[in-house]
């Protein structure tokens, strides 16, 4: 009861951070995404599992328009994204994004690659600008690393390094596509600390990661997606431990074991 | 062998032919100063052209690309400096040389500059538009410098195609430094001159090449 009265309470006065609805997405004649409703409220961190395949990089990219969607519509605190003459670059500056490969810019050490956008986005000054990028820099533990290229740092600090580019921006919501999949083993915790962190600064996150411990500890809701559909969705306890879809059961049963 | 030497390594002779050959290095040095900036330029052009999304810039793009590559320099400049009059067009060597050696830089530039474009990832561009940068924003500070980067040395190796090629303006009796040598020849009925434009030659362009050399061996490694 008291859950739902935070809900409310969340939810009541301010549109929800993202909202997707009715979202379908085809590459030509195949569709990857199938009347998609996926709501994220202000503060939450909602997680996104699924086989390969299944429609999860497809959806998260719709977020941003990297992926251009068929047809639903996608809003960001109450404004339709995808209406007719909105600035999709003012759009996009409020929504962060980090990649599974990273993307960091191998040309540019890691100060400037957050300062990027902060100068030709948000027309902050040099000193500004770097004094931003410190502080993000600061917040993913990297501060001591600005001077280094991305081939200078190891993988789990290239993706730190990418959180910070994007949490620079000081976005509404924060865009996981499997971040810790292409790291070793033993770099997945630093990374998972740095978005734990961000968890406790209430930052708000759609996250695409196969990182189940993290999952059941952190998230606020887990969605199950097969075949481009949304087949469950569902607050951590009860997804992890009596799951309503016998997909999400199999699923979890390969997982686990 | 003293008559080789009289013929070929003529220090007076040389010595006499100097100024001239200076003059026509100037020129030379010229056409590459107009020749490899706007042929860097246009071939910018050709290869954002050439990798657009609409299809009715690309094909014409890789038509003309494929067409100025195809066709021999020696060829492209007679037509425009002998061709075109026919038209009524009489334009000065200069003109003529620059514009012959454009469209066909344009296109070798142009082919070079895309095939660093292709290499740059697609999630370099996705990163950088996922910021809010713009397109050419995005073209400007995360595609192009990496681009660029990626065939510096075939860039370079153009250029080093360029100034070899600023010989060929000598059939149009423009008087670069080939042109000069030969008129030096026949002035002296002594070929050394053509040997000093030779060796100027080979001063330029050997460090180059030979940097290049071990360049793309560290590339190779
Ligand atoms: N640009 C594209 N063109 C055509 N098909 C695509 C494209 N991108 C994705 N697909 C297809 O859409 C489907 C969903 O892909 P998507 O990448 O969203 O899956 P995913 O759930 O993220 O998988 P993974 O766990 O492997 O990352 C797949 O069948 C894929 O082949
Ligand atoms: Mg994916």
């Amino acid at each position: 009861m008291s859950e739902m009265n935070a809900t409310d309470r969340v939810g009541g006065t301010k549109p929800p951070t993202l909202q997707l609805s009715g979202l379908h997405k085809s590459f030509g004649t195949v569709e990857v995404l199938r009347e998609i409703d996926l709501t994220v409220e202000r503060g939450q961190m909602v997680f996104v599992l699924g086989r390969s395949g299944s429609g999860k990089s497809t959806m998260l990219r719709c977020c941003n328009r990297l992926e251009e969607p068929s047809a639903g519509s996608i809003f960001l605190e109450g404004q339709d994204i995808c209406a007719r003459g909105v600035d999709l670059d003012k759009i996009r500056r409020r929504i962060g994004m980090v990649f599974q490969s990273f993307n960091l810019y191998p040309h540019l050490d890691a100060r400037r690659n957050v300062t990027l956008a902060l100068r030709k986005v948000l027309k902050l000054g040099r000193d500004e600008a770097d004094e931003r990028a410190t502080s993000a820099l600061d917040r993913v533990g990297l501060a001591n690393r600005a001077d280094h290229y991305p081939g200078q740092l190891s993988g789990g600090q290239q993706q730190r390094v990418a959180i910070a580019r994007a949490i620079a921006l000081q976005p509404v919501v924060m865009l996981f596509d499997e971040p810790t999949s292409a790291l070793d083993p033993e770099l997945v915790g630093e990374v998972i600390a740095v978005m734990r962190e961000l968890k406790d600064l209430h930052m708000t996150m759609l996250v695409v990661s196969h990182e189940m411990a993290f999952a059941r500890e952190a998230a606020d809701r887990v969605v199950f997606m097969a075949d481009g559909r949304i087949v469950e969705d569902a607050p951590p306890e009860q997804f992890f431990t009596q799951p309503s879809e016998e997909s999400t059961r199999a699923f979890l049963a390969r997982y686990s074991a | 062998m003293d008559q080789l030497i009289l013929q070929f390594f003529n220090v007076e002779v040389m010595a006499k032919a100097w100024p001239l050959l200076l003059r026509g290095l100037g020129m030379t040095a010229l056409l590459c100063l107009a020749v490899i900036p706007l042929g860097l330029l246009g071939g910018l052009l050709a290869a954002l052209a050439s990798t657009s999304q609409s299809r009715w810039l690309r094909w014409p793009t890789v038509a003309l690309i494929d067409l100025f590559r195809a066709l021999p320099p020696l060829v492209l400049l007679i037509f425009v400096y002998s061709g075109l009059p026919f038209t009524g067009l009489q334009l000065p060597p200069f003109l003529a040389v620059v514009i012959a050696f454009l469209l066909n830089n344009s296109a070798y530039y142009g082919e070079i500059i895309r095939a660093g474009l292709i290499s740059v990832p697609a999630g370099q561009s996705e990163a950088a538009r996922s910021t809010g940068l713009t397109q050419s924003q995005t073209l400007i500070h995360v595609v192009l410098p990496q681009a660029l980067r990626n065939v510096l040395p075939d860039l370079i190796s153009n250029s080093v195609e360029v100034v070899k090629m600023t010989s060929l303006a000598s059939v149009v009796s423009l008087a670069e430094l080939l042109y000069s040598a030969d008129m030096a020849r026949s002035v002296t009925y002594n070929a050394s001159p053509i040997t000093l434009a030779a060796l100027i030659y080979l001063i330029l362009l050997w460090p180059v090449v030979r940097l290049m050399s071990r360049f793309q061996r560290k590339i190779a490694i």
